[in-house]
């Protein structure tokens, strides 16, 4: 069992806990991930790990209030406990000192994008940062990021930052003249593979994290596969993060949706635990 | 006077028509009236061909001598001084090659239902519910055990028994292995695995769930914090697939996935359970084997109307126990033999067809078995709207890759001296599907058995 230290609402549908997990504490690396289960029985959901305390031996996971799974996780209050972290999982992302790195965070992409671009910050790399989100609400962690990075933000209704995509302001910073040395893209699909888009005829190196769907984490089961470069790789064990030059982004969105009608129809026989959590 | 008819005693079942619909167990289990009829076709002999035919050397006469005395505690007794799992072994172990292959009674018609027995005594001591676990005194040696399946947990309990600290840590949210995730309901019941591991508890055996050694915590790690030795046991897990096209199209499982969203994450009571599967109408799964069979059967039970085995060789060759096949043909699996797929297509990302081609059987291959070799121009289409890949497993690399000193073969599967299970690396045993590549739960249990005596010998220098 694993205790619920602190929970704090980031937004209106996206909350962070951080959770008493020592084996995973002890151990992770920014760009790993758990895999956490709110109660027995439950599916077994991928949760990129945000941040981490070795001391205390507690991480945090940022998820979105979307289905059946995330309505367990988030109707466990502070000092509760869920039944299952299991990590670290994944390969650490491979992080080294640069010149300039561009970090793009879209929605609760942003939460695994933090620890990367603290530890290149660390390590002496200079950072801009460009976060994204539907409106104001929707855009996280922007106070942490700008203690460590040039924070730009985008939002499609502009209530916050510019009106528009992340992608237009990361044409904003090229055309300005920032030379990347590399661009870190984590967010949804569409918005990897837009910025992936852009950046490819540019030659400008970027890696995407993948959030595929996945049972065990540990190369058990290959629901996770996701093909790059033409090869079937595991996103839980040979990622998750990728060189998004060689990600098939149309493939992995397919497999996405693969359980879109199981998920409305238990999220419909399952009201009531929304309807607990709003109580 | 010995029972000298030619059969076993018909073990119950549950009608095929009626089982394919539901999850409960197919053999239902001797009566106490069969059993006594069916121990009394034993001639305990004096060569006792059965006993070297079983990996953990159960004293098979022995045990069938104390049920035909009705003495069920003896027996229960017997069997358990040689195996900690009876209730496992004697509803998934493939006799007809171990101790019923090598019965006296097999040369002229059947041999003794040692399988059906060992589970009746297992199921009828599990009923008393008063199966006293003796405390240990306590040697003040730790030992780790990595994975809890059927190696780990035989690993486990020999060692606990004999006063080891053992901890046992396990990468899924649930223990047992293979015995939870991969063998369906209908053919091990989970609440009965459940219990088999609650006496190991019992004996002392600490459970950590959710640690993945080779993650969580290394070897070299669980060394530093005062483990004499360790024990690998963590399987063959990692699904393969035939890098055929159109693989990755929804509604293509390996057999891992499909058989851990069913049994594991309890996907057939959807939306009861939280974890979906889809089947849809038709599914192909391809393979011969026990993996195989059991993502039919669990497809069949999910509702689909057509299911097929698809295996490129014959029906002899086929690898899984022939139980599991006549099981399969009267649930209404179809088997398409001699058929090899090619292409998966799909529409709108989604499975929808299975492209085949016929094979003959040719000359003998490096396994002895005939080669199948592809008839040109036979290639057909089997509409599908599921496609589950069972063609095999290959051990998880997570240990081995981030243990220094740990040898393995060239397919991944750690060396070990066959005497006791130790490995290159001092101090570190290993058996199992990790050693072997994907085989049966008895010889993982055999393997865990072999490392706990040579654990036990080496730190009681």
């Amino acid at each position: 069992m694993y205790q619920i230290i602190e929970k704090i609402k980031l937004n209106e549908t996206v909350e962070k806990m951080v959770v008493h997990a020592p084996y995973v504490a002890r151990k992770c690396e920014p760009g790993q991930f758990v895999i956490v289960c709110a109660e027995e029985g439950d599916e077994r959901i991928p949760l990129t790990i945000q941040d981490y305390d070795r001391e205390k031996e507690t991480v945090s996971i940022i998820y979105q209030v979307v289905g059946y799974s995330t309505r367990k996780i988030a109707a466990k209050a502070q000092g509760e406990f869920l039944t299952s972290v299991a990590g670290p999982l994944g390969v650490a992302a491979p992080l080294t000192k640069k010149k300039h790195v561009l970090g793009i965070g879209g929605g609760v992409g942003a939460a695994p994008l933090y620890p990367q671009i603290k530890k290149l910050v660390e390590a002496g790399t200079e950072c801009d940062v460009i976060l994204g989100g539907r409106s104001k609400e929707f855009v996280i962690l922007k106070d942490e990021f700008e203690k460590y990075s040039n924070v730009n933000v985008a939002t499609d209704d502009g209530t916050l930052g510019k009106k528009g995509f992340v992608t237009d302001i990361l044409k904003e910073l090229v055309e300005a003249g920032n030379e990347y040395d590399e661009v870190i893209a984590i967010g949804p699909l569409p918005m990897m593979r837009a910025v992936v888009n852009y950046t490819k005829p540019l030659n400008i190196k970027t890696m995407v994290s993948l959030n595929p769907i996945m049972i065990d984490g540990t190369g058990m089961c290959g629901g996770c596969r996701v093909t790059v470069g033409g090869e079937t790789k595991f996103a839980c064990v040979d990622g998750p993060d990728f060189d998004g030059f060689l990600v098939d982004f149309d493939e992995a969105m397919r497999r996405q949706g693969m359980y879109k009608k199981q998920e409305a129809h238990i999220c419909r026989m399952k009201q009531q635990i929304g309807g607990q959590e709003n109580a | 006077m010995p029972n000298m008819s030619l059969n076993k005693v018909k073990m119950p079942e549950q009608d095929p028509n009626v089982r394919n619909k539901n999850f409960k167990e197919v053999s239902l289990g001797y009566t106490k009236e069969q059993a006594l009829e069916e121990a009394s076709r034993c001639l305990n002999c004096k060569q006792r061909f059965c006993v070297q035919g079983c990996p953990v050397n159960v004293p098979i006469p022995e045990f069938i001598h104390a049920i035909t005395e009705e003495d069920f505690e003896k027996a229960y007794e017997t069997i358990t001084s040689e195996n900690a799992l009876p209730a496992i072994c004697g509803r998934v172990c493939p006799q007809e090659n171990q101790c019923e292959g090598k019965c006296v009674r097999g040369k002229k018609g059947e041999s003794v239902g040692i399988g059906r027995l060992e589970r009746f005594v297992a199921d009828y001591m599990m009923a008393q519910n008063n199966q006293e676990i003796k405390a240990v005194t306590s040697n003040g040696k730790k030992v780790a055990i990595v994975g809890a399946g059927p190696a780990g947990l035989t690993c486990a309990g020999s060692l606990a028994k004999q006063g080891y600290e053992v901890t046992l840590f396990e990468a899924l949210h649930e223990v047992g292995g293979v015995l939870m995730y991969g063998i369906p309901e209908f053919r091990l019941p989970k609440a009965l695995v459940r219990k088999e591991i609650e006496k190991i508890e019992k004996m002392g055996v600490h459970i950590e769930k959710n640690v993945i050694v080779g993650k969580s915590i290394t070897i070299d790690e669980l060394m530093e914090e005062g483990y004499q030795a360790v024990f690998v046991g963590s399987g063959a897990g990692l699904p393969k697939f035939m890098n055929i096209p159109g693989e990755n199209f929804n509604g293509v499982y390996s057999a891992n996935e499909f058989l851990t969203r069913s049994n594991l994450m309890k996907a057939y009571d959807f939306p009861n359970s939280a974890t979906p599967i889809h089947v849809g109408k038709s599914v192909a799964v391809v393979g011969g084997g026990n993996v195989a069979m059991d993502a039919a059967r669990t497809a069949k039970r999910l509702g689909a109307e057509n299911v097929y085995i698809v295996y490129r060789r014959g029906e002899e060759e086929l690898p899984a126990r022939r139980e599991e096949v006549h099981h399969a043909k009267e649930e209404g699996i179809i088997f398409k033999l001699l058929c090899n797929p090619e292409v998966i297509h799909g529409e709108e990302g989604w499975v929808k067809e299975l492209e085949c081609i016929d094979m003959q059987l040719g000359e003998p291959d490096a396994s002895g078995r005939r080669r199948p070799v592809a008839i040109e121009g036979s290639a057909h289409c089997i509409p599908v709207d599921t496609v589950v890949i069972a063609i095999g497993q290959s051990p998880n690399p997570l240990i081995r890759t981030t243990t220094p000193g740990l040898e393995v073969t060239k397919w991944g599967g750690i060396i070990v001296n066959e005497e006791t299970m130790a490995t290159s690396k001092e101090g570190v045993y290993a058996g199992g599907d990790t050693v072997t590549g994907a085989a049966t739960v008895i010889l993982a249990m055999g393997a865990g058995k072999k490392a706990a005596q040579a654990i036990d010998k080496a730190l009681s220098k």
